[in-house]
């Protein structure tokens, strides 16, 4: 399990708008990098992100090897109702990391 | 490391290219990149404006550069902005990422830390939800750290 | 160009030698970093480091070893055991007669009552509980002792610190006191002091120790790196931490 950092406020007025920030260890590797011997180091990133808020897809992000190592997304949505967000982070095998975290709407 | 094969370039060109703006060179990257960006938007025309891209104008490396997209939207039901794409000139390639958005974004902004391998242009192409795109762009000086471990 | 630049530095070398920084001159590698990479560093929740704190945190409360103890079994909370303590390090250990680094400290610890085996050098998880413990100093000022048991280790600190080396025959002090502020290949040269450690560095894509910084810099020219660990690289990590004493510490940094 990759160590995540997501920072959000944890309540909120409804219709307020909130910034959500994220921040996954990953190393990103491009797929262009030579190891010592001269062979390509194969590609392995984040692929996709995603965020559902009380399973509403509210954010997507498709990623490219241009995107640095321990990738940081930080995007915003609306505070509509109490509820689960639900981040996920998926590789290109398709190997799925999600986290859940609160939210309280007044 | 992937700058090693451009590592002796990038630092002539920093060495010399100052802060002064400079022509993209017409190459393979500089197609692909508008190929790519054909592939998005296909025969519609695409508008410079509403699209700002915040980058530093010089980076001391190009490994992990700062970067936030914003998209002037009242980000109604009627009006917003569904998707963001970046692009870039000359890395091996032309994407960088694509964020979909929509109402409940409440404002269409989002930040990320992205990889730049030379001094280039970056672009930022929106797509709102009446279809029509819109583009915005910066460039970036990439220099290189002192004392790397190769 | 390194002619040049090895030419020049002799030049240098010549009207400011061994100019130490007057204390009040003295600042750290924050000032020295682009506004973008300051407010990275500042920012915990977008700071790539705290990644590895993050780690740290939850690895001191992991049992290892064959005595199946945690940190925090002796230590109990780190944010109460551990404040102050990466500040004074490199610290002297009377029963091995000589300076020993957080790192080597750490793997002390591990071996000796958690009877576990020690860490490997810039391992995910030493970094993690180097960086744990290091932010656990945060604002406190660098307060490392100085008895006359350490005398001989900064003595050795300070002359490698001075001496020239490597192909392009270029010693610490000749960058680091005599030219900071002034730019190598498009970096601003920082005066060298360790208050971020262990950072994150651009260049690497990850955290990384003081003993990996110095590496680079001596490969950089062109001088047969110290092995990690070995007494030269721990007396010069001493000299260096002594050189900083009293400036805030401000793990874990982030650097080009």
């Amino acid at each position: 399990m990759a160590r995540v950092l997501i920072n959000f406020p944890q309540r909120a007025k409804r219709g307020e708008i909130i910034e959500i920030k994220t921040l996954i260890q990953h190393p990103m590797e491009t797929g262009y990098r030579l190891d010592s011997k001269g062979a390509v180091i194969p590609r392995d990133i984040i692929s996709r992100f995603t965020c559902a808020y009380n399973g509403d897809e509210v954010f997507r992000a498709e990623l490219f090897p241009a995107i640095s190592a321990n990738p940081f997304i930080a995007f915003s949505t609306l505070a509509t109702e109490s509820g689960e967000l639900v981040f996920s982070w998926i590789d290109d095998n398709g190997q799925i990391q999600s986290e859940i975290r609160q939210i309280t709407v007044e | 490391m992937q700058l090693l094969l451009t590592r002796r370039r990038i630092l002539w060109a920093a060495a010399g290219a100052g802060l002064a703006s400079f022509v993209p060179t017409a190459g393979a990257t500089e197609d692909t990149m508008a190929e790519a960006i054909r592939d998005l938007i296909g025969e519609a025309p695409v508008t410079p404006g509403k699209v700002k891209l915040e980058l530093p104008s010089i980076v001391e490396n190009g490994n992990t550069v700062p970067l936030t997209v914003s998209v002037e939207s009242p980000m109604t039901e009627a009006d917003h902005v569904e998707s963001i794409h970046l692009f870039n000139q000359k890395n091996p390639q032309p994407y960088v990422a694509a964020f979909h958005l929509g109402p409940r974004a409440g404002k269409a902004s989002v930040a990320t830390r992205i990889r730049l391998a030379d001094s280039q242009r970056v672009v930022a192409i929106a797509r709102l939800a009446d279809g029509t795109f819109w583009s915005g762009s910066a460039d970036v000086i990439v220099t290189l750290a002192a004392c790397t471990e190769q | 160009m390194r002619a040049l630049l090895a030419a020049g530095f002799a030049l240098a070398a010549v009207t400011a030698a061994f100019a130490e920084i007057a204390p009040e001159a003295r600042r750290s590698g924050d000032d020295f970093v682009s506004p973008e990479i300051r407010a990275m560093q500042n920012d915990e929740t977008a700071n790539p480091g705290m990644l590895w704190v993050l780690q740290g945190e939850t690895l001191w409360a992991r049992k290892a070893g064959a005595a199946a103890r945690s940190c925090q079994d002796c230590h109990g909370d780190a944010m109460a055991s551990m404040k102050g303590v990466a500040a004074r390090y490199p610290a002297f250990d009377a029963v091995l007669a000589r300076p020993l680094d957080l790192e080597q400290r750490i793997n002390r610890c591990r071996t000796e009552h958690q009877r576990a085996e020690p860490l490997a050098w810039e391992s995910e998880d030493l970094l993690a509980l180097t960086a744990f413990i290091a932010r656990q100093s945060r604002g406190l000022p660098i307060a490392v002792a100085t008895g006359p048991e350490l005398r001989p280790f900064l003595d050795l600190g300070k002359e490698l610190f001075r001496q020239r080396e490597g192909q392009l025959n270029l010693s610490c002090s000749q960058c680091h006191d005599d030219n900071w502020g002034k730019r190598l290949a498009g970096s601003v040269i920082p005066q060298g002091h360790p208050t971020g450690y262990p950072i994150y560095r651009l260049e690497w894509q990850s955290l990384g120790s003081l003993q990996r910084r110095l590496r680079g810099c001596m490969t950089g020219v062109r001088a047969q790196p110290f092995d990690y660990g070995a007494p030269q690289a721990v007396a010069l990590e001493l000299y260096l931490v002594e050189r900083a004493r009293g400036m805030p510490m401000d793990a874990p940094a982030v650097r080009p």
